[in-house]
């Protein structure tokens, strides 16, 4: 290194010894400030898995519990219907999702990739629906709901979720970028477009796709507002609002252990997805494509 | 973009061959069901929501028209002005943090060689956590009794009396706040991040033969490149915390005294506990606006930021 270092011009291997202090430092920082920002997921676990007594009477908190209280799982289960919360968000979230991906696919393959007249009208259509917080629309859309029978069914919480721009716009760009050839070629062998968009253009789309699914999948996970404006029967509530409802019953007295494991049981499948899809999710910001 | 060039313009005609006539009809039948949706769930709720916002309705019955009464009412209100200033606060504070902390976090991560990848990745966790657990944990956190926050700070000697933390109008509105910059920083630095990824590294070579410092590169190098990515990740954040309501409905239901009443909690307090839909309504509309100023000017700004790019060496 020494030898060629009047002709290198990175920092780091100019100044070996000032390169790995500041490398030291910076990574120190960041390593510290990672402990800060991980510490609310460490009190939530340590939480959930701590001596009751202990945090109630006691009235401390415990950042390591010995031994450890599973028991606060099984009174959870046993004092609220968890499981059929659980239930209601998989099943929501997850044929949000599919459907959702499936239709913002189809429509961007259109305007990508089909040739139709009124094509710029939809488009930009589709745009302007960006611009409207959904904040904006939930009276109405509790008045629709209301109009259509669907207070407090499943329609009303799936439904309203199918459809976005966004994703619609993700998928198109990646649709321009793909390769003519392949679709000619299937084309000239008489598929039609769907057959085309189907066997061909979405089986080569695995980016946009993975990362439109995560980010519906943690959307419609962590939704509240909405399931909480339009559901009311306990059956039907998903598991944020079944929790928050949860935490309302508790009127002197917080029993935190037993809210901490609620919490943990509704982030362990959103870190799942994110540990499995890190990449796309990360790849799709860092593309600068992708904004809530 | 040669390919675009080469497509010819659709006409159709007597003539068009039947490929591209089957073109037409799959266009349409595959953009339907979507386009179908955002009409019925979107451009009609907005519509819908203007109309509302100069009617009157309890959710029960059926709305009658009131002119501009709403607004009126809205006006001479003084739980709004209350709430447009605690938006106000709300909103500046948390945009500013998130900036600031963000771009701060990008830099630091930027610079290291081993582990970049992990510490992004934990830095981003929070953003991805759903809002009940992130408000109950907080909220155990702040307890003012048992709450981490206080047992710490009495430990260090920065306290002596416990700090109700959400429940002091002193500190409840500067609580969320610190949640909610927890909550979505890791989302800001990884945009800067990426905005500083696409500045060529040949710049940082010449400033580096210049001698200039990590603290002048910054400044001079990195912070001027990254403007269009500082103005997008500007706009995101302002119209992300417009738009707050779960931390707010979960920890402190706007409390104490109103403390923590923001725009879209008041909203939804108007609609679905007093049943003032058109007053709820109405300040949708304040909302909508707002977000579309927002918008329209991001876009604007983007056009000019496109220009500017193609522009850049590189």
């Amino acid at each position: 290194m020494k030898k060629h270092h009047h002709q290198t011009t990175d920092q780091q291997t100019r100044n070996p010894q000032r390169g790995s202090m500041v490398q030291w430092t910076v990574g120190g920082l960041l390593v510290l400030g990672a402990l800060l920002m991980l510490l609310p997921f460490w009190t939530m676990l340590a939480t959930s898995l701590a001596d009751p007594v202990t945090i109630l009477q006691q009235s401390r908190p415990v950042l390591l519990p010995w031994p450890l209280h599973w028991e606060n799982y099984g009174r959870l289960f046993a004092q609220i219907p968890l499981a059929r919360y659980l239930l209601n968000s998989v099943l929501v979230s997850v044929l949000t999702t599919l459907v959702h991906v499936l239709l913002c696919a189809m429509a961007a393959y259109a305007l990508s990739r089909l040739r139709f007249s009124g094509q710029a009208v939809v488009q930009m259509l589709c745009l302007l629906t960006l611009m409207v917080p959904p904040q904006v629309n939930i009276v109405p859309l509790f008045f629709l709901m209301k109009t259509l029978h669907w207070v407090n069914t499943y329609w009303a919480l799936v439904v309203p979720g199918l459809f976005g721009a966004f994703g619609v716009f993700l998928f198109r760009q990646w649709f321009n970028g793909l390769p003519h050839e392949l679709e000619e070629a299937a084309r000239l062998d008489g598929c039609n477009p769907w057959q085309i968009f189907w066997r061909v253009a979405l089986p080569l789309s695995l980016p946009p796709l993975a990362t439109l699914a995560i980010f519906v999948f943690i959307g419609s996970w962590n939704s509240f507002l909405w399931p909480l404006v339009v559901t009311h029967s306990e059956t039907l509530r998903t598991l944020p609002v079944g929790i928050a409802s949860l935490k309302e019953s508790f009127r002197d007295t917080t029993d935190w252990p037993l809210l901490m494991a609620a919490s943990t049981v509704s982030v362990v499948p959103v870190m799942l997805v994110f540990a499995i899809g890190q990449r796309y999710l990360m790849d799709g910001l860092m593309a600068g494509s992708l904004k809530e | 973009m040669s390919r675009r060039n080469n497509t010819p313009k659709l006409v159709l005609s007597k003539h068009t061959p039947p490929y591209q006539r089957q073109e037409a009809r799959w266009g349409w039948l595959l953009v339907l069901p979507c386009l179908a949706g955002l009409m019925l769930f979107t451009y009609i709720p907005t519509l819908m929501s203007f109309g509302l916002s100069f009617s009157y309705w309890n959710l029960l019955g059926s709305p009658h028209w009131v002119g501009v009464a709403n607004y009126e009412r809205l006006l001479r209100d003084p739980n709004f002005w209350a709430v447009l200033k605690t938006t106000a606060v709300f909103v500046l504070s948390v945009t500013g943090l998130e900036i600031v902390l963000g771009l701060l976090l990008a830099a630091l991560l930027n610079r290291i060689r081993y582990g970049k990848l992990g510490l992004r990745a934990v830095y981003f966790l929070p953003f991805v956590t759903p809002m009940i657990s992130v408000a109950l944990v907080w909220g155990w956190l702040y307890d003012p009794q048992a709450g981490l926050l206080n047992v710490l700070l009495k430990t260090l000697g920065v306290l002596h009396q416990p700090v109700a933390w959400l429940y002091d109008t002193k500190t409840a509105l500067a609580s969320v706040v610190a949640l909610e910059v927890w909550k979505t920083i890791g989302y800001n630095m990884v945009l800067f991040l990426a905005g500083m990824q696409a500045i060529p590294p040949q710049l940082y070579e010449a400033a580096e033969l210049d001698g200039s410092s990590a603290w002048q590169t910054f400044w001079r190098v990195t912070l001027p490149l990254l403007t269009p990515t500082l103005f997008f990740v500007l706009m995101i954040t302002l119209i992300h915390a417009i738009q707050s309501f779960d931390a707010v409905y979960l920890l402190t239901q706007g409390g104490p005294e109103q403390s923590t009443a923001v725009l879209v909690y008041w909203l939804y307090k108007n609609a679905f506990q007093f049943y003032r839909v058109g007053e709820a309504s109405a300040l949708a509309y304040l909302l909508f606006v707002m977000v579309l100023l927002l918008t329209l000017l991001q876009w604007r700004l983007r056009k000019r930021w496109v220009l500017y790019e193609s522009d850049a060496p590189g």
